[in-house]
């Protein structure tokens, strides 16, 4: 686990929803910080070295530029999680994919242009390890609003 | 959204880069000004092509180890009025109504993010009064296969 100062978390905790969009963002964010472009630069680099910011881009609404997207839940053997998950990782349009220790224990996320390139990957991914994928669309979206309260 | 804003989110999506002038490279690129990648960020926004722009963040590296799917058994006639209520807590990150299936019963999904189980179970907990739904399960992810997030 990474160590944090308060300077670290204020910077986390302002960039997921509040990244300045400007021609100089780290200018701006030291700025309303208090420490110098550079000090935020370095910062930042070192956050993202260390795995704490992945990436600071845009968080795409596949309803919004065309698109849909699905939840899918299947029951690997223990000895064949990591292979199945290895398959279900090679395609593009997987998004999120973890590992829950329950009855359906790999869940993960597919989102692509359209319905029947979802229906395509899970055909070909039962045919590649013969296993029963369950596959959940949203009907309904309530809320989407990650933001990390870092402490 | 046009061809640009395309490109714009391909040349993005990944990350932009920690230099004083982010986006001057893929302006350079795509032969309009650094303002124009800007504004059409912006707009694509507004267009709530993009939910936003910022940071993702490796939660598990900051010590955010508790991930729970918490899923739930809705009646049908509930799921609009009970949906509504969960999306309220701050806590929870994602919201979703889904089917159900053969072997699977819960309609319902939310996610919440913690430091422990034991928040992630008690917030569960305070849902579940809340709606009055009782049957509902918390799981647990223990290992990330992937996490890139929805990329064109």
């Amino acid at each position: 686990m990474i160590s944090l100062d308060d300077t670290d978390k204020k910077i986390l905790n302002t960039i997921q929803l509040d990244f300045p969009l400007e021609t100089e963002p780290y200018q701006k964010l030291g700025e309303e910080l208090g420490i110098s472009e550079d000090e935020v630069i370095k910062r930042l680099d070192r956050l993202h070295a260390e795995g704490a910011v992945r990436k600071i881009g845009p968080v795409i609404n596949r309803k919004g530029v065309g698109g849909t997207s699905t939840l899918v839940a299947v029951t690997v053997p223990d000895e064949k999680v990591d292979e199945v998950a290895g398959y279900i990782n090679e395609y593009h349009e997987v998004s999120h994919n973890y590992h829950r220790p329950e009855r359906f224990n790999v869940w993960f996320t597919i989102s692509a242009p359209n319905r029947d390139r979802i229906d395509t990957i899970l055909e070909e991914l039962r045919e590649r390890t013969g296993l029963e994928f369950i596959d959940l669309p949203t009907k309904k979206l309530f809320k989407i609003g990650v933001r990390f309260d870092i402490r | 959204m046009d061809d640009i804003d395309e490109k714009i989110i391909r040349l993005t999506q990944n990350g932009i880069p920690l230099k004083r002038s982010p986006f001057a490279e893929i302006a350079g690129e795509l032969g309009i000004s650094e303002q124009e990648v800007i504004d059409r960020l912006k707009k694509m926004k507004e267009r709530e092509e993009i939910r936003r722009f910022g940071a993702s963040i490796g939660h598990r590296d900051v010590g955010i180890v508790a991930n729970a799917m918490c899923v739930w058994n809705v009646p049908d006639e509930r799921t609009e009025e009970v949906g509504n209520i969960m999306a309220d807590f701050s806590e929870v990150t994602h919201c979703y109504e889904r089917p159900r299936a053969a072997g699977w019963d819960y309609n319902l999904f939310t996610m919440v993010h913690s430091y422990t189980k034991e928040d992630c179970e008690e917030v569960a907990a305070r849902i579940s009064e809340a709606t009055c739904i009782k049957d509902y399960k918390l799981l647990f992810s223990d290992r990330e296969f992937k996490k890139t997030g929805v990329r064109l």
